[in-house]
């Protein structure tokens, strides 16, 4: 391929990747508060345009003319640093994601993936883990005790459940052999998916996204209720949106993450029996693809919206305690399978 | 003691290990949430739907005029006095000959004012009234930006000559009936034996 089309394309796929995951994110906001309202026997924001859909542009709008405010004691930097960096490491994530199979045009390859890291996996995790740094700088440099303290929480709970997560990779990189997560999607044709595989690794998964995206139950480091914002306490305006904007696109990027390494990715069962020209086929993928992300982003919403905020000691005892065991237990199940009949001779013997 | 059968004997036994996995427990609450998903909103969107009100819903007020179009208030006060959060003032003024399809009595009220942000809405006033007035009515007192858009005046109740308020399902007879029996009102004392009205509260 030149260079130039090579240029072009690629170009054109992070533009439409990063623009993809700022429209999810704003409309994730609209449909957390439908969804919230919903459950709640309420019809949610409906003002703003049919069915409240401009509702996302009148919060962006109040948020910009909101009066921007730096505590005076604060760190400056540090504190425009914080926000910046939580949502440059959420925007940086979506690279590895295989959004789709390649389209062939002119006989030329276009993979619907930014780039197809051979340590897809490990830098996906590179960069989540970075995520922290941007709540724990933001926490630290507003010089306040409420933000202190959650900044401290959220590294602590990040420390904690990323050994957890971590875990439950091992196990399916072990299964699946690869660390790249164009393979780990594209072994997943048919039914062939992780999560029928890997069933308590993709709990164990699911649980650790939601504590590593701050989301309810386990969204100490924000708890109105004890630490009035936690870390965003003194934030405002734009900064402040910020914060709350990334923690949108994480979602987006967890859920997208859930899909691709347990439910399948692109994959979408049966669909070769009717459709055979690859182009329709990777366009298809991308649906699916979006399809599931739609129904995790709303798992993520719905289990917010259930269930109430874990206590601290209870946070950690489930993560160090039941998750780490249990990933641990996982690993040692999955290699006992894959190495059976080794064991069985073994013992037969 | 024990006030009702609903209270509950808290059982602290162990937790069995599913009740410990807590997640039968999630399950089920997610769907208990889920099927709040699925049900009718009872939401009245108001502006465009509105509740409907009873006929003697206490709302807005009304000044009345009497059959022949002159306002009924004769500015004796007695509105003001029984109001409990001193809503109302008014001015007095005595009618010039020539004005007696304006106003029906010989003083009437030059300026009559409700702050309707001091209102209670509690109808004592309407009671209080002994030439049947004022009213309150089904309607709703706007929104406005400033204070003083609340401090309603005559040209707001003052009900228009040509089209007037209908009040019939707040005097109906039997009302109007019930009124006659002073001993009933709650403005007024009640003498068992001289049944004649001894003074309001103030
Ligand atoms: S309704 Fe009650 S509070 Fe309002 S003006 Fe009448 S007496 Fe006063
Ligand atoms: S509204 Fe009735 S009570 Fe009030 S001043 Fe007029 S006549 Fe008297």
């Amino acid at each position: 391929m030149a260079f130039t089309t090579y240029f072009i394309y690629k170009a054109i796929l992070v533009l439409a990747v990063f623009a993809i995951t700022l429209l999810v994110a704003t409309y994730s906001t609209y449909a957390e508060r439908k969804i919230a309202a919903f459950l709640q026997d309420r019809v949610g924001p409906d003002r703003a345009g049919p069915f409240g859909i401009l509702q996302p542009l009148a919060d962006a709008v109040k948020m910009f003319m909101k009066e921007e405010m730096i505590p005076s004691v604060s760190n400056k930097w540090l504190f425009i640093l914080g926000p910046s960096l939580a949502m440059l490491t959420a925007c940086l994530t979506g690279v590895v994601i295989p959004w789709g199979k390649s389209l062939f045009i002119d006989g030329q390859e276009f993979s619907l993936q930014i780039t197809d890291l051979n340590i897809g996996v490990l830098y996906l995790f590179s960069v989540v883990s970075m995520g922290v740094y941007g709540i724990m700088i933001g926490g630290w440099a507003s010089n306040n005790k409420y933000s202190l303290l959650g900044g401290i929480r959220a590294s602590s709970q990040m420390i904690s459940y990323e050994v957890a997560m971590g875990l439950s990779i091992i196990a399916l990189v072990m299964t699946t052999g690869t660390l790249s997560m164009k393979e780990i999607a594209a072994q997943q044709h048919g039914w062939h998916w992780n999560v029928l595989v890997q069933p308590l690794g993709c709990l164990i998964f699911i649980i650790c996204a939601f504590a590593e995206t701050n989301r309810a139950p386990f969204d100490l480091p924000e708890c109105e209720t004890e630490l009035v914002g936690g870390y965003h306490t003194e934030y405002s305006s734009m900064k402040l949106g910020f914060f709350l904007f990334a923690e949108y696109i994480n979602m987006f990027i967890s859920s997208a993450v859930i899909s691709t390494f347990y439910f399948g990715g692109y994959n979408m069962p049966f669909i070769g029996r009717w459709v055979h020209d690859p182009n329709m086929l990777a366009i298809l993928g991308v649906v699916f693809l979006f399809v599931k992300i739609s129904f995790f982003i709303f798992f993520f919403m719905w289990v917010r919206w259930t269930l109430p905020r874990f206590r601290y000691d209870q946070l950690m005892n489930l993560g160090w305690k039941i998750l780490i065991p249990l990933s641990i237990l996982n690993i040692v199940i999955t290699g006992a399978v894959s190495m059976r009949v080794e064991i069985l001779e073994f013992f037969t013997k | 003691m024990q006030l009702t059968n609903r209270s509950k004997v808290v059982s602290k036994k162990e937790m069995t290990l599913v009740e410990r996995m807590y997640l039968p427990a999630i399950f089920s609450g997610m769907l208990i949430t889920l099927s709040h998903f699925f049900k009718r909103k009872p939401t009245i969107k108001y502006p465009e739907q509105k509740r409907e009100f009873s006929g003697v819903y206490r709302g807005q007020h009304v000044l009345k005029r009497d059959e022949k179009g002159a306002e009924r208030c004769t500015a004796c006060g007695l509105c003001a006095v029984a109001c409990p959060a001193e809503a109302i003032t008014m001015t007095a003024a005595e009618r010039k000959p020539g004005e007696e399809n304006l106003y029906r009595e010989e003083k009437y009220a030059a300026k009559y004012e409700i702050n309707m942000l001091r209102c209670i809405f509690c109808g004592d006033c309407e009671e209080a009234c002994p030439k049947e007035a004022i009213f309150l009515t089904d309607r709703q007192v706007n929104v406005y930006g400033q204070r003083k858009s609340f401090v309603y005046g005559k040209d707001i109740l003052v009900e228009p000559k040509d089209n007037p308020i209908d009040l019939s399902k707040r005097q109906s007879a039997a009302v109007k009936e019930f009124k006659t029996h002073q001993e009933f009102g709650h403005n007024q004392t009640f003498d068992k034996n001289r049944k004649v009205k001894v003074g309001g509260h103030h």
